[in-house]
């Protein structure tokens, strides 16, 4: 939908109205960060210069080398097994392609206690590397570093650009990785000058939501005891209880969010991308290419998926006496404030992603920008600042509800499942509106056109054409969402109605007290609740479409 | 009766002009195209009768009703036209017959796979409605885009450079097929294209474009032999221009002799002219009045097209039968048959 044809050609939709629901849906956003931002209108308490004084520093080189280190790492695990499984063809490849998404089960907090279980001092591997080489008992490895913490963030979620690069390698065909070999590029060329720049805007989307994500990790970092501004902005306002502190850090890391937002805006530049005709046909590796493929992708999976599920399905069964009807109600909780996280979003991204096409502008991009920035604040600061907003609104009606029946109100947003879609909808509409975007930006520009042509319009347009041609993307986008909000753990801790649990709580309640083999029976429930989305999404459109395609 | 007017129509975005002052009328069941360079505004002229361009001024009205203003244009949805796009832009979630059912989804579904299936007929692809567009050939999916905009029986159809994806053979016969076609079916049409031969084989009336302006609108026979500018002669043909002075209003003094043509000049006598020349007017013979030698040749099948250097040194082009089989530098004579006489004041 580009250039300024289609923008002149918007007349049929409503093209204000769209824009007008995508600005309410920014300010939706808007407001909690704003309710954050106010923090620097208080002057500066003493915490705050206690801070500024003594952590700062180390806090700003803690979150930069995450933030590198975790774009590096997934940019590289994530496009290499993506092209690997899209590209070549070798022994095992269908089963790594679906199962190499598997990690996306497991929330980075798991990972941590199961990375810290099994290599920490008096972990099973220390423990025998110990007895084998005959070393003394005292002789030990410290696994908490920075290093730690990059390897588990990087295994965890490498699946994000790999899902993503792996739909934009197959959806750019043969084409013009073999238009780059005609030009005298040997594969290596035509991949990094062809297919990687072809499928940029994807492993950018890719790669800036692994960054947000280990940007508002709390849960790995507090494990591994990695200062960062998430930390930090948890301990001011749970440890000295200062609001001012902790809402000053969490602008700070705000603009860390922005910036990265900006990079990658300015990296997909003003390309545009379509998708284009003839898939791929994937070249059949042999002997020790096909080993060191196949290897490398199983090394991947044992490493990010089936070893932690092992200690973790140990634990498990050690701890199985716990296991009890009320499981079924925390998976039907976990489940259904995914199901309308995930609505929400989708139904917001399509809306700003829309906006953005049809009635261009600076307002509508402001808004999808804006919109977007909520996946960057940290669960925890994000549900004070919604409790804070709705406990203001509640306060209003209240008064209100009280001056015009003299009674008074017994029912509030606070502590409603609204507030907590209400700050899963800020948080994770970035998330949703990644891949909505990027599959609008696939949609030919003449779609749109050749099906006014032919006489539809609004609905009929939306449902015959949009809708399936988006589906895909919306379904990862949901998907992305769906899994997110379920392992999603301080929010969901802080603001959930009375009474109700979800997996993730119950897995911070028993950790906080060092129960990690009980922790791991609800945290296997969470992977296996995670797996479904992940079955689903496997078995869903790239490799279907592909085979048809290589049936023709 | 007139289906489509476009009446004094300008074009443009910001400050910049792509269409201007063009007026032309179609006649229902006429075939048109407008011809002319990338870059002319023919695309945009095709976008804003389709309702996809806005207008600046002027106006489009179809069976005598305005559908585009300076100030209102109807939906595209809303006009009752179909258009092939260039691209073909079929959809790749729908198979063949699913983008022909597109434009009538309202029709019960009995209806809707007749239709499906006489136009699948129609267009050559009886077997191929369960198919993905990825699954056919750039012609086949030409035909299905053709079929998708015919199916909702518009009352105009424009094509976008139909069959600009094609190889010349195919091109030619689909051409011929479509435009066959479409007169069975009685539609109107109107195409865009910068091949002249498309536009002349399968158009009633052709527009010459060039630079945002519609130069002449006329049958294909008029623009070759009556072209009303130099522009125009040059755009739908070969040809040279040759010197001449206007001796009375139908004869004019040339190097290659007195030349009469059936149609008079209001010029003063004794106005310099220059003389259309199409390769089909000048004819090689060795007995001919005029000396001349081969200076190039190029092999075309049923003619050879020679260019033949006049002893003034002015060069002319000549078709001849292909029989006639000369080596360039070869020394013959010429002479002219001039059927239609096209002459322009000459420029200074």
């Amino acid at each position: 939908m580009a250039g300024p044809r289609s923008g002149m050609a918007a007349a049929a939709l409503p093209g204000r109205a769209l824009r007008a629901g995508s600005l309410l849906l920014a300010g939706s956003v808007l407001l909690p960060l704003l309710v954050i931002f106010s923090g620097w209108a208080a002057p500066a308490g003493e915490v705050w210069s206690h801070l500024a004084g003594t952590v700062l520093g180390r806090l700003l080189a803690n979150t930069l080398l995450l933030m590198l280190g975790v774009a590096a790492g997934t940019a590289l695990l994530g496009v290499g097994l993506a092209w690997l499984v899209s590209a070549y063809d070798f022994p095992g490849r269908r089963v790594f392609n679906w199962a190499l998404m598997l990690p996306f089960a497991l929330p980075t907090y798991v990972m941590a206690f199961v990375f810290l279980g099994l290599l920490d001092f008096q972990g099973p591997a220390q423990e025998l590397a110990r007895r084998w080489l005959d070393l003394p008992p005292s002789f030990g490895v410290e696994v908490r570093g920075p290093a730690g913490v990059l390897a588990v963030m990087t295994l965890v979620l490498y699946p994000y650009v790999y899902l993503l690069a792996r739909v934009a390698f197959l959806g750019q065909g043969q084409t013009a990785f073999e238009a780059a070999r005609t030009l005298g590029m040997s594969a290596a060329g035509a991949f990094f000058r062809a297919a990687l720049p072809l499928a940029r805007p994807a492993v950018a989307a890719g790669v800036s939501l692994a960054v947000m994500e280990a940007l508002a990790d709390f849960g790995a970092v507090a494990v591994f005891n990695f200062d960062t501004f998430t930390t930090a902005i948890y301990k001011a306002w749970f440890g000295m209880f200062d609001l001012h502190a902790a809402s000053q850090l969490a602008s700070l890391l705000l603009l860390f969010a922005l910036a990265l937002l900006t990079l990658e805006r300015y990296s997909r530049a003003r390309a545009r991308y379509a998708e284009s005709g003839r898939p791929a046909r994937r070249r059949r590796l042999r002997g020790i290419h096909a080993a060191a493929a196949a290897g490398g992708c199983a090394l991947v999976l044992l490493l990010a998926f089936l070893l932690p599920l092992a200690q973790l399905l140990v634990w498990a069964w050690d701890s199985r006496a716990d296991l009890d009807a009320r499981y079924l109600d925390l998976l039907g909780n976990t489940l259904g404030l995914g199901a309308a996280a995930a609505l929400a979003t989708v139904l917001g991204a399509v809306l700003l992603a829309a906006a953005v096409r049809h009635r261009p502008g600076r307002l509508s991009r402001a808004a999808a920008r804006v919109g977007t920035l909520g996946y960057a604040i940290p669960g925890s600061v994000l549900a004070v600042a919604v409790m804070l907003s709705l406990g203001w609104l509640d306060r209003q009606l209240a008064a209100g509800w009280l001056w015009w029946s003299g009674e008074a109100l017994r029912w509030g947003l606070v502590g409603s499942a609204f507030s907590l879609v209400l700050a899963y909808f800020a948080r994770f509409l970035a998330l949703a509106y990644g891949p909505v975007d990027a599959a609008f930006e696939q949609l030919r520009p003449g779609a749109r056109e050749a099906a006014q042509a032919l006489g539809l319009s609004g609905a009929a347009l939306f449902r015959r054409i949009y809708l399936p041609l988006l589906r895909p993307g919306l379904l990862t986008a949901a998907l992305l969402v769906l899994v997110d909000v379920m392992k999603e753990m301080p929010a969901t801790l802080l603001l959930r109605p009375l009474g109700w649990d979800t997996l993730a709580v119950r897995v911070y309640g028993l950790t906080a007290e060092g129960l990690w083999e009980r922790a791991a029976l609800p945290a296997v429930a969470l992977v296996a609740a995670g797996l479904l989305p992940v079955a689903l999404l496997n078995a869903r459109r790239p490799e279907r479409r592909g085979r048809r395609h290589g049936a023709a | 009766m007139v289906l489509l007017e476009v009446d004094r129509v300008c074009c443009g975005y910001a400050d910049d002009t792509v269409v201007e002052d063009l007026s032309f009328r179609v006649e229902p069941g006429q075939l048109a195209a407008l011809l002319g360079p990338s870059g002319c505004g023919k695309t945009t002229t095709l976008r804003a009768v389709m309702g996809f361009e806005p207008l600046r001024a002027g106006e489009i009205r179809m069976d005598g009703v305005p559908v585009s203003t300076a100030r209102r244009t109807v939906a595209p949805e809303r006009r009752r036209t179909g258009m092939v796009f260039q691209d073909r832009a079929l959809f790749p979630h729908l198979t063949a017959a699913g983008n022909i059912e597109l434009g009538i989804r309202r029709r019960p579904a009995a209806e809707r796979a007749r239709t499906v299936a006489r136009l699948l007929e129609t267009v050559g692809l009886p077997d191929c409605g369960a198919r993905y567009p990825h699954e056919l050939s750039g012609g086949q999916q030409e035909r299905v885009a053709l079929a998708r905009a015919l199916a909702p029986d518009p009352k105009l159809l424009l094509l976008d450079e139909p069959f600009s994806g094609l190889d010349g053979d195919l091109r030619e016969r689909l051409g011929a097929e479509v435009r066959d076609l479409l007169r069975g079916h009685g539609a109107t049409m109107v195409m865009v294209t910068h091949s002249l031969g498309e536009a002349f084989a399968m158009s009633d009336r052709v527009g010459v474009m060039a630079g945002g302006k519609l130069l002449q609108w006329d049958s294909p026979f008029h623009l070759y032999h009556r072209p009303v500018s130099r522009q125009v002669a040059m755009a739908v043909g070969r040809g040279v221009f040759l010197r001449g002075v206007l001796r009375a209003p139908d004869t004019l003094d040339t190097e290659l002799g007195e030349i009469r043509g059936p149609r008079s000049h209001s010029h003063p006598r004794g106005t310099r002219m220059d003389i259309l020349l199409r390769p089909d007017d000048v004819m090689i013979d060795a007995d001919g009045p005029v000396r001349a030698a081969v200076t190039a040749k190029a092999f075309r099948g049923t003619s050879t097209l020679y260019t033949l250097r006049l002893e003034s040194g002015t060069e002319v082009l000549a078709a001849a039968p292909s029989h006639i089989d000369l080596e360039v530098g070869a020394r013959t004579g010429a002479r002219l048959d001039l059927e239609h006489l096209v002459a322009f004041p000459a420029e200074v």
